[in-house]
């Protein structure tokens, strides 16, 4: 028997469906993480709830759903001026480092101060060390037409040596015991908490803050207005006189300086101290959170909500369940499979006659 | 110096690249069909920790090779589908493939961790990495197929309209660099390490992705890039044992700067950019239905 499948674009391209799939994408990969459970030998049912549902089920684990969503909501905000405008930087684990070691750096260097001040200075330099290395693959872009996707991603490996060169360098702790650590920031450069005993800190409302003025940038501004167009067709953009290079230049500068943010908030907040595994991956995962979130601000919020509770679950069924926390990215791999396929059925229409 | 340590040093370098040159050698033809493929790092996990499971559990190697093999079959197949069946983004799915790959090694692999095991020879796989070279320089260069796999890269809609099957060349290379990473995983549980551990390539998997880059999609070259990017990582430690006061994380990063220096070159010339890199990479084929 044979099946002819056909396929045809489609017209009547639908928003319901275009929002939809992220909910499917989920849905699948719970389905086929069911039966990954099954083949380790596990309930799927005892093992979702311990994945999915007990590490939220008390304060303590709702506080650190925000602590792991808040950096993937800010980079993954950044990034989607980048993809709305169909720019891949996909570079933001190096930019999420370059803004650790820029703003940890003024930490650092000020660590017997106890100013109101250093940690705004800090937060400044975060999300200027994030956007400086973003630059490099913009200025690239522009000036040398050299792929931004290759670039950006061999600069993130760049930033990790550099890390790495200042925590067993010039920046280790002569009090660590030879450990490849920084000292500790002084406490007028750590982010404050939002509720005592909690890690939850500031960095939410700055997440908030950013994903609000996103919303404005891209429904109510003429630059949001261009990168849509320009992310549509850089051919109508080009006659609409937009200046692509330009657009390229700040869509760049703003997601760097996001990833940077976010890179200062891990290291002044949870961390407290710069070494060398500064994040699990969130620049890469982030890239997820931002597909999956539709590019979306507020669908970002969501998604990162979702995505930092892979990371949690993880973390439980290492503890509960005795398999390695990498289970998260079996996850998240699955779901970013599952949302691009779903989306061809967004695009197309199948036929099977 | 003398010269029993710098046939040492030699020795090292040859048993260290030998993945680079096949994962390399495997991307470079993907690329040279036109998709770009950010997997490596994933296939190499998978390949390396069935590979090793299989040897463990059958004790038999052709077992584990052969498997190690399905698996990079398995998942670039699954890469495939999805960039070309249902045209999705390759940059979004490579990833996703890697991080897929890496989850899943560390779960298939947990019970494995510090298992012994009697390693392969490593220069059976240094040779035929010398030969894997030469023959995808003969077949890109020489054979009618390595022309329709460079015409498909460097225009698919003209070698669409020639009659060329685009989806299935494509589908071909990509499970070819698929494979190709899988026994560069291989090599290293087997052959290099011998032994499985979470995350074991290190990283080798994007070393790759940018010697494709430097070898300006070139198979010699990519040979000649291989063992300059491992000679540099190998030098390293020894400067440092000499007391060379160079951190050794400069010369780590080399091979990404040099990357992107040569990117820079070849990009800044449009001439150059034509005659280097495939012009259909990364641009998905959609035919006209």
């Amino acid at each position: 028997m044979v099946f002819l499948i056909r396929v045809q674009l489609r017209e009547d391209y639908s928003n319901l469906i275009f929002y939809l799939s992220p909910l499917v994408a989920v849905a699948l990969t719970l389905f086929f993480g069911s039966f990954i459970f099954l083949i380790l030998d596990l309930s799927p049912i005892e093992s979702f709830k311990i994945f999915f549902i007990s590490p939220i089920s008390n304060s303590y684990g709702i506080s650190e759903l925000f602590v792991k969503a808040t950096p993937l909501a800010i980079i993954a905000l950044g990034l989607s001026y980048c993809f709305k405008n169909n720019i891949y930087n996909i570079g933001a684990e190096g930019q999420l480092t370059m803004g650790a070691i820029f703003g940890g750096g003024i930490g650092l260097l000020f660590n017997d101060s106890t100013s109101f001040f250093l940690l705004p200075l800090m937060i400044l330099f975060g999300a200027i060390g994030g956007a400086f290395w973003a630059t490099i693959p913009a200025i690239l872009k522009t000036k040398f037409n050299t792929n931004e996707i290759l670039t950006s991603l061999m600069l993130t490996y760049v930033a990790l040596y550099i890390l790495d060169y200042f925590v067993v360098g010039p920046w280790k702790d002569p009090a660590g015991y030879g450990l490849p650590k920084s000292m500790p920031f002084p406490d007028a450069g750590r982010l404050p908490v939002l509720i005592d005993g909690l890690r939850v800190h500031i960095g939410v409302y700055f997440a908030l803050i950013i994903c609000l003025i996103t919303y404005i940038i891209y429904n109510k501004t003429l630059f949001g207005f261009k990168l849509k167009v320009t992310g549509l067709s850089s051919k109508a953009s080009q006659y609409a006189g937009f200046k692509y290079k330009n657009l390229i230049f700040y869509t760049f500068i703003i997601s760097g300086a996001c990833a940077g943010l976010a890179g200062l908030f891990e290291v002044s907040g949870p961390i407290g101290l710069l070494y060398r595994d500064i994040s699990p991956n969130y620049g890469f995962t982030a890239i997820i959170v931002a597909f999956l979130g539709r590019l979306n601000p507020f669908g970002i919020i969501l998604s990162s909500l979702l995505i930092a509770l892979t990371y949690l679950g993880a973390e439980d069924a290492q503890l509960f369940l005795k398999i390695p926390s990498a289970v998260g990215f079996v996850f998240q791999g699955l779901v970013l499979f599952f949302l691009l396929g779903t989306d061809f059925l967004n695009k197309y229409k199948v036929f099977i006659k | 110096m003398s010269i029993e340590l710098i046939i040492g040093i030699l020795n090292i370098v040859l048993i260290s690249t030998t993945p680079l040159v096949f994962a390399g050698i495997g991307e470079l033809v993907t690329e040279k069909s036109g998709v770009l493929n950010l997997g490596l790092e994933g296939l190499m996990l998978v390949g390396a920790v069935t590979g090793f499971i299989t040897l463990v559990i059958t004790g038999n190697y052709f077992y584990s090779l052969f498997l190690s093999i399905i698996s990079g079959v398995i998942l670039s197949g699954i890469f495939a589908f999805l960039v070309l069946n249902l045209m999705t983004n390759q940059i979004a799915t490579g990833l996703a493939l890697t991080i897929f790959g890496i989850g899943l090694s560390a779960m298939l692999g947990k019970k494995f961790g510090g298992t012994p095991i009697d390693g392969l020879n490593p220069y059976y796989f240094i040779v035929i990495s010398f030969l894997l070279v030469f023959f995808v320089a003969y077949f890109l260069s020489k054979t009618k197929t390595g022309l329709i796999v460079r015409a498909v890269g460097e225009n698919h809609n003209s070698a669409y309209a020639l009659g060329y099957n685009v989806i299935k060349t494509r589908y071909l290379t990509i499970i070819f660099g698929g494979v190709m990473s899988s026994l560069a995983g291989y090599y290293i549980s087997i052959c290099y390490a011998p032994m499985w551990q979470e995350g074991m390539t290190a990283g080798r998997g994007w070393i790759a992705l940018a010697l494709v880059v430097f070898a300006t999609w070139k198979p010699w070259r990519l040979l000649v890039g291989a063992y300059i990017f491992g000679g540099v990582a190998i030098m390293q430690m020894n400067l440092q044992a000499i007391g060379v006061k160079l951190p050794g994380q400069f010369f780590n990063m080399m091979p990404y700067l040099a990357t992107i220096i040569v990117l820079v070159f070849i990009s800044s010339n449009k001439l150059r950019l034509k005659l280097s890199a495939p012009s259909s990479l990364n641009i998905p084929f959609e035919k006209n239905q």
